[in-house]
């Protein structure tokens, strides 16, 4: 209770000052309309018009809730107009490009912590790429893969994620190989074990715990990198196409709702990762 | 002076050794119109060369550690420019780094009126105002424990949720021009570096505290003293990961409306004019832009917290 009073406390204040906020932000419109109307309104029913505009500027909390439910319990599943329809395109682009990057964060991780070679070369771009702006390079990606003749939507979406996913990992990774100290390494040199074997019973083992703690990171990135992917290229599926469509017909209810959508959805999936961090990490016996 | 002749020494050493045959072969092969072949000699030449500096004595050297990242980066260059070539890759595709280099070259006037829009103006006005709002906002969570109770959670939360997503809502509400990037970039960097921010003033220790406390200093002097040294390598932290996320801010707002300038702008009309090549010169931009932002907070990082463990080699 200690913990969760201030959370709710402070999540009561958010919505008060959205309502707060949406009251002043739509009232421009309300009054615009009762002037040209040639009408005087009373304060309450300017708050009252602010709270149910078809397009306001700031959407109030009951007019997304009422439209999630709509969009997301309400129609099938399979309809177009379902968010659970666009937001399980989202994740599969995630979850494929969380699988590529948390891949090849762990290959160029093992890479690095073997050879000096492909440290020296290998890690000033890595932490380059990152400064890079991959929403620059997103719809080229998009452009050149179905140039070549990749139709499938999801693929340059699941690059775009792997790119931004990887990094963490890597980082991660390259510390938690490094981990095992001095110590447990000659032991293991005094039985005469194979590098392999060293590998797969001390280094690989001890990295876990930087593993799950980069993989939260990551497949938040993930998630990131899907969504940017859907919103520079007119992509007309997932939740990023929604906020897109919404934007380009005028509908902020549909933004916000999809915007929303996408945040419980990023919940989620760090809460899916915790979990596994935590069932995994008690099996090997990291204690706690 | 023997240490001096011992690396020159070196140097030779390694010229005369296989990697310097392979170089020689590469450059027959790519003189004689192999491309791919030559493309492959070459990267195999300066891999090894890259294997031998990496295993001498001069690894841990500062011009090593410049060398072999540098030999790493031009090689790929070599390799792509000779593979697109020698493939016959169209160029709508990928152009080679020659043609890159020349769009670059002439459109220059171009890039620096996109760069002057979208990296000075919006990204870099809203990364000190989203920073200087975090700031502010840590320091008076700081001194509520119930509001730092409640409020780092949801600013963790909010920190991995896709926030670029409320660029076209931004747009709309602040219009096509550099406020509107300024806002989605203000609300892009302000919970990474609050989030950072109020960790690092939690980082001295009670026994540090307690020590200022028997100094009598009041709340104000031993925040400037203490808590504030204390935290700066928290700070920079929250700043790093931000110049990263105030580029990509300005330039998704831009794909949402935006002046007839600026390079996510330039970037989405030129894909669809199949233009790669001045696509790839912005992003030429951006990649130099965000390291430079990047580099520079990192050596301002240097000189704050020199004392710091990370900082000392």
């Amino acid at each position: 209770m200690n913990r969760v009073l201030p959370i709710l406390t402070v999540l009561g204040v958010i919505c008060v000052l959205w309502y707060a906020a949406a009251v002043w932000m739509n009232s421009t419109w309300t009054l615009a309309q009762a002037e040209r109307a040639g009408v005087e309104m009373t304060f309450s029913e300017i708050v009252a018009d602010t709270m149910q505009q078809e397009r306001p500027k700031l959407p109030l909390p009951h007019q997304v809730a009422a439209e999630l439910k709509k969009t997301v319990i309400d129609k099938k599943v399979t309809s177009k107009r379902s968010l659970v329809f666009h937001g399980w395109i989202t994740l599969k682009s995630t979850l494929m490009g969380f699988t590529l990057g948390t891949f090849m964060g762990i290959l160029m991780a093992v890479g690095i912590v073997y050879s000096r070679t492909i440290n020296m070369s290998l890690m000033p771009w890595a932490i380059i790429s990152q400064t890079i702006p991959i929403v620059a390079i997103a719809p080229m990606i998009i452009v050149v893969l179905s140039s070549i003749g990749v139709e499938e939507r999801a693929v340059p979406k699941a690059i775009i994620s792997a790119y931004l996913c990887y990094f963490p990992v890597l980082v991660g990774m390259v510390a938690g190989l490094r981990s095992p100290d001095a110590m447990q390494l000659d032991l293991l040199r005094t039985y005469g074990t194979s590098g392999w074997a060293t590998f797969w019973k001390l280094r690989f083992p001890s990295s876990m715990p930087y593993l799950f703690t980069s993989l939260k990171i990551g497949i938040a990135a993930a998630l990131v990198g899907a969504i940017i992917g859907e919103l520079p290229t007119g992509a007309i599926r997932g939740l990023g196409a929604r906020i897109l469509i919404g934007d380009q017909f005028g509908q902020p209810i549909m933004i916000w709702s999809a915007l929303i959508a996408a945040a419980c959805l990023a919940g989620a999936l760090v809460t899916v990762v915790a979990a596994l961090q935590v069932l995994t990490l008690r099996r090997m016996g990291f204690a706690r | 002076m023997s240490s001096m002749a011992k690396r020159t020494q070196d140097w030779f050493g390694w010229i005369s050794g296989g990697e310097w045959l392979l170089g020689v072969l590469a450059i027959v092969a790519l003189a004689s119109g192999w491309l791919i072949v030559g493309a492959l000699l070459f990267w195999l030449a300066m891999w090894a060369l890259n294997v031998r500096i990496a295993g001498s004595a001069m690894a841990s050297t500062r011009a090593a550690r410049i060398a072999v990242p540098v030999i790493f980066g031009v090689t790929i260059l070599v390799v792509w420019e000779c593979l697109v070539r020698g493939l016959g890759v169209s160029p709508i595709i990928l152009p080679p780094p020659s043609a890159i280099a020349a769009r670059f070259v002439s459109s220059t006037d171009l890039l620096w009126v996109d760069f002057k829009q979208t990296a000075l103006k919006g990204a870099v006005s809203g990364y000190f105002i989203g920073c200087a709002a975090a700031f502010v906002a840590a320091l008076a969570i700081d001194r509520v424990p119930f509001l730092q109770r409640g409020l780092l959670p949801v600013g963790n939360f909010v920190a991995a949720l896709p926030i670029v997503g409320t660029a076209p809502i931004l747009v709309n509400w602040f219009g096509f021009d550099w406020h509107s990037k300024a806002a989605v970039v203000v609300v892009m960097v302000f919970f990474p570096m609050l989030v950072n921010t109020v960790q690092g003033l939690a980082a001295s220790s009670v026994m540090q505290r307690d020590l200022m406390h028997t100094y009598s200093a009041n709340y104000w002097q031993s925040l400037a003293k203490l808590r504030l040294p204390a935290a700066m390598p928290f700070i920079f932290n929250g700043l790093k990961i931000s110049t990263t996320l105030a580029l990509i801010g300005a330039i998704v707002a831009e794909y949402f409306g935006s002046p007839t300038r600026g390079m996510g702008f330039r970037i989405s009309t030129e894909v669809g004019r199949l233009g790669l090549d001045m696509v790839w010169a912005e992003i030429t931009v951006a990649a130099i832009a965000g390291s430079a932002f990047y580099g520079a907070v990192a050596v301002l990082e240097k000189g704050v917290t020199f004392w710091h463990p990370s900082q000392r080699n």
